[in-house]
C-alpha cells in the first residue's frame, strides 16, 4: 500500500543523503521526496510517498526514527491530511490545439506560465488524481516535457505535524 | 585562554575517562600526533588502520568502555572501514577520529582526500565532520553519548586538518541535549506484567539470550530468572559468556552451528523469550520452521529489530537488564518462583537431547582442532579471554570453550570479518595487561591482520595465538564438499609461512604440535611464557563443523557427525 510519510529533520548537511541512504541501503523505495527548511529555521520537512506492506512500513518509520538528525516521523496514511503537488507541463500549442490547451488549463483552473509561438507551458496544483487526469487530457496534444514537485502534505485540522512523538516507543 | 583544536581533542578525551587509544599517524593529523607527544593518553601504534579499529573494539567488549581510535585521512581513513563495520553490526561502541585534509579543499580531489562521512554512513550509528573548531568539544560530548548509549554502536568523527590548528576558548558541555535521540530504557510496565504472566503459564519455555544481555550488563539478571523459574537458555554467537557455559540450564549456542538440543529446544518450546537478540538469520535458519508452536516475546533496545524478521506476541522497547529486573521483581512479589514441576518434563525431554546428540567429535592419530579447544578450555580453567577469527575456528571456539563470564568471548558475529581476532585480542591485551588473552585464529584469517605481531611486541603484549592449521579456508571448503560436490575452488591454502619461523622473526615463541599428545605441552609451555606466542596445530585437514543446518533450512533440520 500506498503512505505518505512526513518527517521532521534537522537542517543540517548530509541529512538528505542519510534519509535517501537508508531507503537504498534497506531497499525501501521511495516514490517522490520533498523537502525544505520549516518555519523553525533549523528543522526541515520531508513529505516522502512511499510504497509497503504494513511491515515494510513499520521498518520504513521505525529506521527513519533511528537516524540521529530525524526529530519526527509520521506517518499520515489512514489520518485526515491535505496533499498537494504541482506541475509544470510544457505542451505543444499549434494553431489547431492552442484554444484546446487553454480550455483544458482553464477548467483545471491551472495557470499559464510561459507562451511561446509552439508552446504553452502551464502550471497544475491538485492533488494526484487531479494532476493525472490533467496529463491524460495533454497527452493526445504532444507534452514536449512536464516537471513534478512531488507531494507535499499537513494534517487537516488543528493539529501540527508534531503531534505524534517517537511512536515507536514501546510499539 | 585560547586552545587549539588538536590540544581540545585530547582535553575531551581525558575529560571522558579515555587512557588508551589506537591508531597510525599521517600528514593530517600532524597536529593531533604532535600533541599526543607529551600527552598523558597513550597511542597503540598499529600497523595496519584496520587492526587499530579491532583493537578499540577488543577494548570496548572486554572493558564496556568506548574504544577509540585515530587515524589520518584518505587511506588511513578507509583502512578503518571494515572494523567499522564489524563494530556497527555488533553494537560495539567505538569513537573513530579521522584526519581530514583542510576544509578550504574539501571536494576538490585533493591529496589523500577521502569521503569519510560519506562512506561510513550506512555503517555507523552517527558521524560528523568538523568544519568549526567551536563545535568540536560538543560533537565529541554527542559522540561518546551516542556510542555508548541505547544500542551502542561506532561513531566517527571527521577532523579537517586546518580546525585541529584553529584556536578557541574550551569548554566541554556537562550535559548532551539531542532532541532527536533519547532511547527508551524502561520497559512498558503492562507489557512485562504480560510476560510475566506468560511465563508461568508456559510448560516448555526457552530463553534466546543475544549480545543485548552483555551490553546492557543483565547477566546475573538472567540467571537469576532462568533459575528462578528452570528456564533453558540458549545463545546467539554474540550472547555467548551472558550465561555460563558450564550451566546445567545452558543449552549452548542455536543457529546453523548450535547445538542439538537447542535447536531441538527451539522447535518445540511453546513459549520463545528472546532477549536483546535480533533473530538474525544465522540463529534462525528458515523463519517459517524457526519456534513454530510458540507464542514469542521479544525485548530489545532497538525498535527496529522489533517485528524485522519475527512477528512477535509481546514486544518490549527497553533496556533489557531493566526490563529483566522489573519482571523478577514481579515475580517474586507474586510468590510465584517455584514452577519446576511444569518444566521438569521439558527439561528431562532436552537432557535427553543433549544424551543422544552431544557435540562429539572422534581423535585418533591426527589431532582434531576440536581436541585443542578443549584443552585450551581445560588448562585455563575457562579463565582466559578468547578471540576468534572467521570461520570453523570461530564455531569451535563457540562450541569448546564454556565461557562462565560475559566480556570474555570476542568474535566477529555480524560482519563475520576474518582477521578480526588478533588485533580484537591485543585490545583486550590493552585493556587487561594481567589475563591470558588467545586469539584461537584459521591459518587464513591470521594473515589477514599478522603484521600486528610487530604491535604485541612493541608494547609487550603476551598474546597467544592458537592457529588451528587445516591448510584450508576451511569453512568454506565445507560448503564446497557439502554443496559444491567437492570441487574446492580456491580453498586450498597450502602456501602459508612457517608460522614457527615467523615466531622467530618477530622475537616471540613459535610452537608446533602435529600430534595429538603434543598438545597438551605446547599449550602449557605458552601459557606460562610471558610473551606472546604462536601455537601452530596442524590439525586434520577436512574436519567439518557440525551440527549444521544448511542454509534456507529449518534449524530442526541439522546435518550431524
Ligand atoms: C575478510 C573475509 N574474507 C572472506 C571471508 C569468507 N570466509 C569465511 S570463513 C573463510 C575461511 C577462513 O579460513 P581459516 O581462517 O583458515 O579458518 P578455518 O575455517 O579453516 O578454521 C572465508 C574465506 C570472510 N569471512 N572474511
Ligand atoms: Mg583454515
Amino acid at each position: 500500500m500506498r503512505h505518505v510519510i512526513s518527517v521532521l529533520v534537522e537542517n543540517e548537511p548530509g541529512v538528505l543523503s542519510r534519509v535517501s541512504g537508508l531507503f537504498s541501503g534497506r531497499g525501501f523505495n521511495i516514490e517522490s521526496l520533498t523537502v525544505a527548511e520549516t518555519i523553525d529555521p533549523t528543522a526541515s520537512r520531508m513529505t516522502i510517498v512511499t510504497r509497503g506492506d504494513d511491515q515494510i512500513l513499520e521498518q520504513i518509520s521505525k529506521q527513519l526514527n533511528k537516524l540521529i538528525n530525524v526529530i519526527k516521523v509520521n506517518d499520515l496514511t489512514g489520518k485526515s491530511f491535505v496533499n498537494r503537488e504541482m506541475v509544470l507541463i510544457k505542451v505543444a500549442a499549434e494553431d489547431a490545439t492552442r484554444a484546446e490547451v487553454l480550455r483544458i488549463v482553464d477548467i483545471f483552473r491551472g495557470k499559464v506560465v510561459d507562451v511561446s509561438p509552439k508552446s504553452y507551458t502551464i502550471e497544475i496544483t491538485g492533488d494526484e488524481g487531479k494532476l493525472e487526469a490533467i496529463i491524460d487530457l495533454l497527452k493526445p496534444l504532444r507534452i514536449i516535457d512536464l516537471v513534478r514537485t512531488g507531494q507535499v502534505a499537513i494534517p487537516r485540522g488543528k493539529k501540527d505535524l508534531q503531534y505524534v512523538k517517537n511512536h515507536d516507543k514501546n510499539i | 585562554m585560547k586552545l587549539s583544536g588538536a590540544k581540545i581533542l585530547l582535553k575531551c578525551l581525558q575529560l571522558e575517562g579515555v587512557g588508551k587509544i589506537f591508531g597510525y599517524p599521517g600528514g593530517a593529523v600532524l597536529d593531533i600526533f604532535d600533541q599526543l607527544f607529551d600527552s598523558p593518553i597513550d597511542l597503540i601504534l598499529v600497523r595496519h588502520e584496520q587492526a587499530a579499529v579491532h583493537a578499540a573494539d577488543g577494548f570496548a567488549r572486554t572493558t564496556g568502555k568506548v574504544g577509540v581510535c585515530l587515524v589520518t585521512s584518505g587511506p588511513g581513513a578507509t583502512n578503518t572501514v571494515t572494523g567499522i563495520a564489524t563494530a556497527y553490526m555488533d553494537s560495539i561502541p567505538l569513537l573513530i577520529f579521522t584526519g581530514q585534509v583542510p576544509t578550504k579543499l574539501i571536494g576538490n580531489d585533493a591529496f589523500q582526500e577521502a569521503d569519510m562521512v560519506g562512506i561510513t554512513r550506512p555503517c555507523t550509528k552517527h558521524n560528523y565532520l568538523i568544519k568549526d573548531v567551536n563545535s568540536l568539544s560538543k560533537c565529541i560530548k554527542e559522540a561518546f553519548y551516542i556510542a555508548r548509549t541505547g544500542r551502542p554502536g561506532p561513531v566517527l568523527i571527521d577532523l579537517p586538518k586546518d580546525v585541529m590548528k584553529e584556536l578557541t576558548s574550551f569548554t566541554y558541555p556537562d550535559k548532551v541535549e539531542l532532541k532527536s535521540y533519547q532511547p527508551t530504557y524502561q520497559g512498558h510496565r503492562g507489557q512485562i506484567k504480560k510476560m510475566a504472566d506468560l511465563l508461568l503459564k508456559s510448560k516448555k519455555p526457552v530463553i534466546y539470550a543475544g549480545g543485548g544481555i552483555i551490553s546492557s550488563g543483565a547477566s546475573s539478571q538472567l540467571l537469576r530468572l532462568a533459575e528462578m523459574l528452570s528456564i533453558p537458555v540458549t545463545t546467539s554467537l554474540m550472547g555467548i559468556g551472558g550465561f555460563p557455559g558450564p550451566h546445567p540450564l545452558n543449552l549452548g549456542m542455536l543457529g546453523m552451528h548450535g547445538t542439538f538440543r537447542a535447536n531441538m529446544a527451539i522447535t518445540g518450546c511453546d513459549l520463545l523469550i528472546t532477549l536483546g537478540a535480533r533473530f538474525a538469520d544465522r540463529d534462525t535458519g528458515k523463519i517459517d520452521g524457526f519456534a513454530p508452536h510458540s507464542k514469542i516475546i521479544h525485548v530489545d533496545i532497538d525498535p527496529t529489530s522489533i517485528s524485522k524478521n519475527v512477528q512477535v506476541d509481546i514486544p518490549i522497547v527497553g533496556d533489557v537488564k531493566l526490563v529483566l529486573q522489573e519482571l523478577i521483581n514481579i515475580l517474586e512479589k507474586e510468590e510465584k518462583t517455584g514452577r519446576e514441576s511444569h518444566s521438569k518434563e521439558w527439561l528431562t525431554q532436552i537432557s535427553e537431547w543433549k544424551k543422544t546428540h552431544p557435540l562429539a567429535y572422534s581423535q585418533k592419530d591426527r589431532i582434531k582442532p576440536q581436541y585443542v579447544v578443549e584443552k585450551i578450555y581445560e588448562m585455563t580453567g575457562g579463565d582466559a579471554i578468547i578471540s576468534t577469527e572467521v570461520g570453523q575456528n570461530q564455531m569451535w571456539a563457540s562450541q569448546y570453550y564454556l565461557f562462565k563470564e560475559p566480556r570474555t568471548f570476542l568474535t566477529s558475529g555480524g560482519l563475520g570479518t576474518m582477521g578480526y581476532g588478533f588485533p580484537a585480542a591485543i585490545g583486550a591485551q590493552v585493556a587487561f595487561p594481567d589475563k591470558t588473552v588467545i586469539d584461537i585464529a584459521g591459518d587464513g584469517s591470521i594473515q589477514m591482520n599478522i603484521q600486528e605481531l610487530a604491535t604485541a611486541v612493541q608494547y609487550n603484549l603476551p598474546v597467544k595465538i592458537a592457529i588451528l592449521n587445516n591448510g584450508y579456508l576451511g569453512m568454506v571448503r565445507q560448503w564446497q564438499e557439502l554443496f559444491y560436490q567437492k570441487r574446492y575452488s580456491h580453498t586450498c591454502m597450502d602456501v602459508a609461512p612457517d608460522f614457527v619461523k615467523l615466531a622467530d622473526a618477530y622475537g616471540i615463541l613459535g610452537l608446533r604440535a602435529t600430534k595429538p599428545d603434543e598438545v597438551v605441552p605446547v599449550i602449557e609451555e605458552a601459557l606460562s611464557s610471558p610473551k606472546p606466542v604462536i601455537m601452530d596445530f596442524v590439525v586434520e585437514k577436512e574436519e567439518g563443523v557440525y551440527p549444521m543446518v544448511p542454509a534456507g533450512k529449518p534449524i530442526n533440520q541439522m546435518l550431524l557427525v
